[in-house]
């Protein structure tokens, strides 16, 4: 406690060990299905919305931008394979990330440091069942699963919401747009977008239930565990996102 | 049945801060024993440790041979079965109904058919009085019942050894006396080890087989209750008959220039209360731990205070009880309201009983 710096490096250790217990913990049986679709559902009901809002003024400002920078290079024909390689490969795991961190996050993180201070969680390993398979192994992989889907989601959404922009509002060239996707854009880029994805929901859900398991003092230390799960998961994201942009460079061959 | 407890100079510390230093006792197996201190000594913590919930700085805990605090965590889960733990709370779990909470144990560790879980839960449910209740949630309830969950679902796995933790906290009289008797009853029943962590004088004084006091970061003492009763160890003698003489303070202990003023004003602890009867099963049957009233002063040359063993109230602060001069005769269960009460009650013992 006395030094800041090994307190830090304490916290960190003891995320990386639950880290390694949940892995440890995932082919255990018995599989906690219903807790697993329950979190799942709940993930997806809080996230679906708020994403879909999101991703559309999100394809239109990468859109309006690419159009205005297109037109100024005399590359219009380009935009939409621009356009859609911005969305699938940063935009749509970004937004992704940061919904599932802010909204299933900070849901798990709550729920779990609820549970904590109520001392269910010491309840439940008094009563031989680990909270960590119980708990927290269903919470990680359906926030995974939810983030698979709902990259999907936003990689729809936002090269729609692109489409419209350009199209509609810009006066773009319907069947140009279409037509210069597979210009530059391949199907690694969405293979990648999504294990992007996936590796977020993973982070996001393992740092909200760590600030969770260790939540203390009381409904305040709660709100503190909550409010630290989101910054500290952003922060997880977007050196995640560069760390994995930078070997997708280096392992897949781009076109051209 | 009830499985021995063996603590050895168990050390607790969060961060420098030392909680207890070298706790050393044993939970007789099937036997009923007290955790008492202070606010604030660590009572909740022990009782933590002693379930694997907190890692000890150093010493060991033996429960049937094994050391609990060296334990790998497969092995710790295991054993914890053994254990069933009422939370000071309840600990019950937020999203499930009472008769989940109290079937989950049983879900998860047993493969009993539902119709042969609802028997054991109803069973459960009976004995703490919710039968009605099942279908509540926890926040619906009110605290006294929380608890009474909580105790069904330590239950229903049968336990060997029962930790709990401040059974009377946030419970009305009577129905701490209530909860008393399920105890003893229990423990005639199940023949469980238990460890009942409190600070209520009264349930100390009646309940227990054994007692034991936490006090400035180490284990005061420890041995059969007739023991600490006749106790003139200071610290001892203070906590168990709440006055304001004597080396426990108001935030932690008093330092020497108090103890000195207090030595000078002529301040001196009043005598030794009666030591009460010990509360019996409700049917009258025999406990396994349950000795005859007095043989332990008897077989260790102690006298004990005027009018001991008489009633089961006598010496709890706060309650009159007669003057000792006639210890012949026959010992009435409550005392009349007519006689007079010439020891005073003592003057703080309301204070910190509300406290």
């Amino acid at each position: 406690m006395s030094n800041p710096a090994i307190g830090a490096l304490r916290q960190s250790g003891s995320l990386f060990a639950l880290v390694l217990d949940v892995i440890r913990s995932l082919p255990k049986r018995p599989f906690q299905t219903k807790e697993f679709i329950q979190q799942c559902w709940f993930i997806a009901s809080v996230t679906i919305v708020p994403t879909a809002l999101v991703s559309i003024p999100f394809g239109a400002v990468i859109a309006l931008q690419l159009g205005t920078l297109t037109r100024q290079l005399g590359a219009q024909s380009f935009t939409g394979a621009a356009s859609v390689l911005a969305v699938i490969r940063e935009a749509s795991p970004i937004v992704t990330a940061l919904l599932i961190a802010g909204a299933g996050g900070s849901a798990i993180c709550a729920d779990l440091g609820s549970r904590k201070i109520r001392e269910e969680i010491d309840a439940m390993e008094v009563l031989g069942i680990s909270p960590i398979q119980r708990l927290v192994v269903p919470r990680v992989l359906a926030a995974m699963l939810v983030a698979l889907l709902l990259n999907g989601l936003v990689s729809v959404v936002g090269v729609a919401g692109g489409y419209f922009f350009n199209v509609i509002i810009q006066g773009g060239t319907p069947g140009a747009y279409i037509a210069s996707f597979t210009a530059l854009a391949q199907l690694a880029d969405l293979w990648t977008s999504e294990i992007k994805a996936v590796i977020f929901g993973f982070i996001a859900a393992v740092v909200a239930s760590y600030k969770g398991l260790t939540a203390g003092g009381g409904p305040k230390g709660v709100g503190d565990a909550v409010n630290q799960s989101v910054v500290i998961t952003f922060m997880f994201l977007f050196v995640v996102n560069f760390v994995a942009s930078a070997v997708y460079f280096q392992v897949v061959p781009q076109k051209i | 049945m009830g499985v021995e407890i063996k603590v050895e100079g168990l050390t607790k510390r969060f961060g420098s801060q030392v909680i207890w230093n070298d706790v050393s006792l044993t939970l007789p197996a099937g036997e009923i024993s007290v955790m008492l201190g202070p606010s604030g000594t660590g009572k909740s913590v022990f009782l933590k440790t002693l379930v694997g919930l907190l890692k000890p700085d150093a010493g060991s805990i033996m429960i049937e041979g094994r050391d609990l605090t060296r334990l790998r965590e497969h092995d710790l889960y295991e054993i914890r079965k053994l254990f069933g733990v009422l939370f000071q709370d309840g600990a019950l779990f937020g999203s499930m109904n009472l008769y989940d909470n109290v079937a989950f144990p049983l879900r998860e560790h047993t493969r009993k058919s539902e119709s042969e879980v609802r028997t054991i839960v109803m069973e459960k449910m009976d004995l703490v009085g919710l039968t009605g209740a099942e279908s509540k949630l926890p926040g619906e309830i009110s605290g006294g019942m929380r608890k009474r969950a909580g105790l069904a679902r330590a239950l229903v796995l049968d336990p060997e050894i029962l930790l709990i933790d401040e059974p009377d906290s946030g419970l009305d009289p009577v129905r701490t006396s209530y909860i008393n008797q399920l105890f003893i009853d229990l423990n005639a029943q199940i023949d469980a080890t238990f460890l009942i962590v409190t600070h209520d004088i009264n349930s100390t004084r009646t309940v227990p087989d054994n007692i034991g006091l936490l006090y400035h970061k180490h284990l005061a003492m420890f041995g059969p209750r007739e023991m600490l009763l006749s106790s003139e160890e200071p610290v001892v003698r203070q906590f168990l008959n709440a006055q304001t003489i004597g080396p426990i303070g108001m935030s932690e202990e008093k330092d020497a220039d108090e103890l000195a003023a207090e030595a000078r004003s002529g301040q001196e602890l009043p005598p030794l209360p009666p030591i009460p009867l010990q509360l019996g099963t409700s049917d009258g049957a025999p406990r396994r731990g349950e000795r005859p009233a007095g043989q332990w002063c008897r077989d260790n040359g102690i006298t004990p205070p005027p009018g001991s063993f008489h009633s089961h109230n006598a010496g709890v602060p706060g309650v009159r009880h007669t003057e000792p001069t006639a210890p012949t005769e026959p010992a009435p269960t409550e005392p009349a309201p007519t006689e007079p009460a010439p020891t005073e009650p003592a003057p703080t013992a309301e204070a910190v009983r509300s406290s």
